[in-house]
């Protein structure tokens, strides 16, 4: 019990100062980034005030459009204010997805930059099912999710064959494949099989409504089932690294690929594996996202949550709870970066500082430990220290 | 020029590398450093020479403070040192990797002509036959020594700290280099010279200071006896020549023919080895490091890809199968890197103890691990293999190297085993776990394995094998029985076959 405790203790500081290290340089920047407030320079008293201000209206504008906004609340009723937090969870969503698929690579002694072209992948044989199929709702959705799982799995086994058949590293190869998805759906979008009738830009029919994730609290809001999903993704992946065999493999070759060749396990089996895994944890993100938000294919559907999981897996260390939370954070500082604009006027592109310096943060611990001279071994694990071959 | 050392003391963490220690080297004098690995020889020096800093005591030269916070205060003060590892660039030629930090030029153009001056000057002197312009990498390991002793005298080195040195050399070198120690005591230099090696400190040293868990524990004479200072060294009686059982092999377990291996670039570090292993016999391969008996163990077990010949145990065929397929054969392998092949150094003990065996029905119901029994399997382990540790789920990274190699022994002594491949198996070990390891191993003999020990320790050769191989430029120069006199041995570890 100690030790849970303890290893709570431990995987949490981290982030957990990162973050609160972030969010007051972010205050800094906010402060010296508007000019009506560094006007007021010369009057310390004056400036601490607007300064204040300026940075505490900023984060509460945050709040309010990222979990609850009272305004709302007492307008159109209690629930309505949790609209934001809808929101919130609806971006997270396949972001939890897509970051497992990077953390479970991680742990593996992979670097998956490809969740983004997994995703994809996911996403159009999700729609191409979703609008092709009119099927018992139950039936349809657990088609949708099986396709979306195994085009992102062998989108992303690719790799992993490639890999270990010839040792081509795999953040080349998924950084061309992303490449690749982004264009293909493109092209695809062109021809007369996707392409929605009467419209001339690349958008895919919508999904029959037999094949849309139901919505969980009625229709104005748009959270909806996809986020059980994606944390029985999360309770999978935990398992899958904690108590299965096959977990085990995983964990012996991300950690020390040597000793675990030496001792008779496959290293060419695991990276495969690992490979077809995550791409299916990307490509059932891709599906989710379409059915569950979505509904039709367009050409910017991935948007940049590919690279974003990256950060969210960083940001919980590449364990499954950890980017779970690291998910919802981002999905958070998204949605409420919208708000921040309309409510205060500071430019929502601060929510992308705040981001960078979290991740920067969390990357250099030896950085944070020298700064907070924290004696204890944060992270010993340091996943994106290790450098591609780590 | 005399050094002496005053209540040194440094900590590394909660570790006392150094404890209060005094030393005093005379002008002239041949000093030994005795101490087991981890005792704080290495650190001691390495404060001394300014690169790493001392958190109290002081040094004196010539009876005066000195202040040394980096190498180049030492080589002011006339202090020069030989690394375990050499610092030398291979692609330089000697005099390039002399002058290195001292360069000097003529119009922007670097100039050695002064330098290979030098160099010659002394070679000549103590009869090195180095030529100046020589690329590091084309010369032997115990040349490439000299070359860094050249490098401390061209500095004029009063002191010259030897980090132990022979780790690296073959007898003869080794002859060689303690010959060379005692000309450069009749010109006045004085050396400190670090090792674990008995025999050598007896036959070359003047005075001995013995330190132990970073304390000095004593000084002795070259007269004291090999017993006594193996007991002063480790702190209690110890006997490293274990007690052999006399056996009668019984039938062929590994059978290795006309075994050839070759390296990425399609080198051939092993040619044409023929070798065959009875049960309950230990074959040792004898040589000094990086003649190939690396890579002929790692394929037993298929770790090397470009392999020709035939590896046979019990009449099957091993080359072009798996890691696995070998181990299942019968294979217990103990690797000569234990924290890069051997364990996990992130898993827990319980964990590592089942990194090959994961997959059998007692440790997995269902793809899923047994963890109770795992659990119970690792406690009995630790019991059986003495591994000190508090718990069975503490990181094998917190454990002792010795502690560590008895984990790798209790995974791998422990599955169906009728060869066991031991590679270097104590290297870098304590007394009491080299102890330990030479008692398991014969243990494996007694109850009728085969044992390939691989060393290039002559002293562990001797006292373990019944036959020995001795490997040179990946080719046996011969195969010869236990009792054979060490000159012949050290004569064929440098090439020369009877």
């Amino acid at each position: 019990m100690m030790n849970v405790v303890k290893n709570f203790r431990k995987n949490t500081l981290l982030p957990f100062v990162a973050f609160t290290f972030a969010f007051f340089i972010g205050g800094i920047i906010m402060v010296i980034s508007d000019p009506i407030v560094m006007g007021q320079i010369s009057s310390p008293g004056k400036f601490l005030t607007s300064a204040g201000s300026k940075i505490g209206n900023a984060y509460l504008a945050i709040f309010q459009g990222s979990i609850f906004d009272i305004n709302l609340a007492r307008g159109s009723g209690f629930i309505q204010g949790f609209y934001p937090l809808s929101e919130t969870i609806v971006t997270a969503t396949p972001l939890i997805l897509c970051g497992l698929s990077v953390a479970l690579a991680f742990r593996s002694g992979l670097f998956n930059i490809g969740a983004q072209g997994q995703f994809i992948f996911g996403a159009i044989a999700a729609s191409y099912v979703g609008f092709t199929f009119n099927l018992n709702p139950i039936l349809h959705v657990s088609l949708v999710l099986l396709v979306g799982i195994i085009f992102g799995g062998l989108y992303g086994g690719i790799v992993g064959i490639l890999k270990a058949k010839t040792g081509a590293h795999e953040v080349i190869v998924t950084i061309m494949l992303n490449y690749i998805a982004a264009l293909f759906v493109l092209w695809l979008l062109k021809t007369k099989l996707f392409l929605r009738p009467e419209r001339l830009d690349p958008i895919a029919p919508q999904v029959n409504p037999s094949a849309q994730l139901p919505k969980l609290f009625g229709e104005s809001l748009r959270i909806h089932s996809g986020i059980f999903i994606a944390i029985f993704a999360t309770i999978f992946v935990a398992w899958l690294l904690q108590s299965s065999t096959l977990g085990f493999k995983f964990r012996a070759v991300g950690s020390n690929s040597n000793a675990a060749r030496t001792a008779g396990i496959s290293v060419p089996f695991v990276t495969t594996t690992t490979m077809f895994i995550c791409g299916g944890l990307a490509g059932l993100g891709g599906a989710v996202h379409l059915i569950g938000t979505e509904y039709a294919l367009g050409a910017g559907i991935a948007g940049s949550l590919g690279f974003d999981a990256i950060t969210v897996a960083l940001l919980g260390q590449a364990t499954p709870i950890g980017t779970l939370f690291g998910a919802l954070l981002f999905g958070a500082l998204q949605t409420g970066g919208r708000t921040l604009l309309s409510n205060t006027g500071t430019s929502p592109d601060i929510v992308q500082v705040i981001q960078a310096l979290i991740v920067l943060f969390i990357a250099a611990p030896t950085l944070m430990k020298s700064i907070f001279k924290i004696k204890e071994n944060l992270n010993d694990k340091s996943m994106a220290a290790k450098g591609w071959n780590g | 020029m005399s050094l002496e050392l005053k209540q040194i003391t440094k900590k590394f963490g909660s570790l006392l590398a150094n404890d209060q220690i005094d030393l005093k080297v005379e002008k002239g004098e041949i000093h030994a450093i005795l101490g087991e690995n981890g005792a704080g020889k290495s650190t001691l020096m390495n404060i001394v020479y300014g690169l790493v800093k001392a958190d109290s005591g002081s040094i004196l030269v010539n009876g005066a403070k000195v202040e040394i916070n980096e190498p180049a205060d030492a080589l002011k003060f006339g202090i020069g040192m030989v690394h375990q590892h050499f610092m030398l660039i291979p692609v330089f030629t000697v005099a390039e990797n002399i002058v290195l930090g001292h360069e000097k030029t003529n119009r922007g153009i670097l100039s050695l002509i002064d330098a290979k001056k030098r160099i010659k000057e002394i070679a000549d002197e103590f009869k090195f036959d180095i030529d100046p312009d020589a690329v590091i990498e084309d010369l032997s390991v115990g040349l490439q020594q000299r070359v860094e002793i050249i490098r401390a005298l061209i500095y004029d080195a009063k002191v010259l700290i030897l980090d132990e040195p022979t780790a690296v050399l073959t007898p003869q070198e080794t002859d060689e280099l303690l010959n060379i120690m005692r000309t450069l005591k009749a010109k006045g230099t004085s050396i400190i010279f670090i090792t674990h090696k008995l025999r050598e400190v007896k036959e070359v040293a003047d005075k001995i200071t013995i330190i132990r868990l970073g304390k000095v524990v004593g000084m002795a004479s070259p007269s004291t006896s090999q017993g006594e200072l193996a007991s002063m060294m480790v702190g209690r009686e110890v006997d490293l020549i274990p007690n052999k059982s006399i056996k009668v092999p019984g039938k062929t377990i590994l059978n290795i023919s006309e075994l050839n291996i070759f390296n990425l670039v399609g080198r051939n570090i092993v040619k044409q080895v023929s070798l065959e292993i009875r049960s309950g016999e230990i074959l040792a391969i004898a040589g000094v490091q990086g003649n190939g008996q690396s890579e002929i163990a790692r394929a037993i077990i298929n770790l090397e890809q470009h392999v020709t010949g035939s590896i046979k145990i019990n009449g099957e065929e091993i080359i072009g199968k798996t890691v696995r397929n070998s181990l299942d054969t019968g294979v217990a392998f103990i690797p000569e890197s234990r924290e890069i092949d051997g364990l996990i150094e992130s898993f827990t003990i319980a964990e590592n103890l089942i990194l090959d065996t994961h997959d059998l029905p007692q440790f997995a119901k269902n793809k899923q691990l047994a963890r109770t029994a795992i659990n119970s399997s690792a406690t009995s382990l630790v019991k059986e293999f003495d591994i000190r540790t508090q718990s069975i789920f503490d990181k094998a990274l917190s454990l002792s190297g010795g502690n560590k190699q008895k984990v790798v022994l209790a995974r791998e002594l422990t599955r169906k085993v009728e060869l066991v491949v031991a590679s270097q198996p104590t290297r870098g070990l304590d007394v009491g776990s080299i102890e330990f390891v030479y008692e398991r191993l014969l243990a494996e003999r007694e109850s009728n394995r085969a044992v390939l020990l691989i060393s290039s320790e002559l002293d562990e050769v001797v006292a373990l094998a019944d036959r020995i191989a001795v490997i040179y430029k990946g080719e046996i120069v011969g195969i010869v029985d236990a009792g054979v006199p060490r000159e012949k041995l050290g004569l064929m570890m440098a090439g020369i076959a009877s």
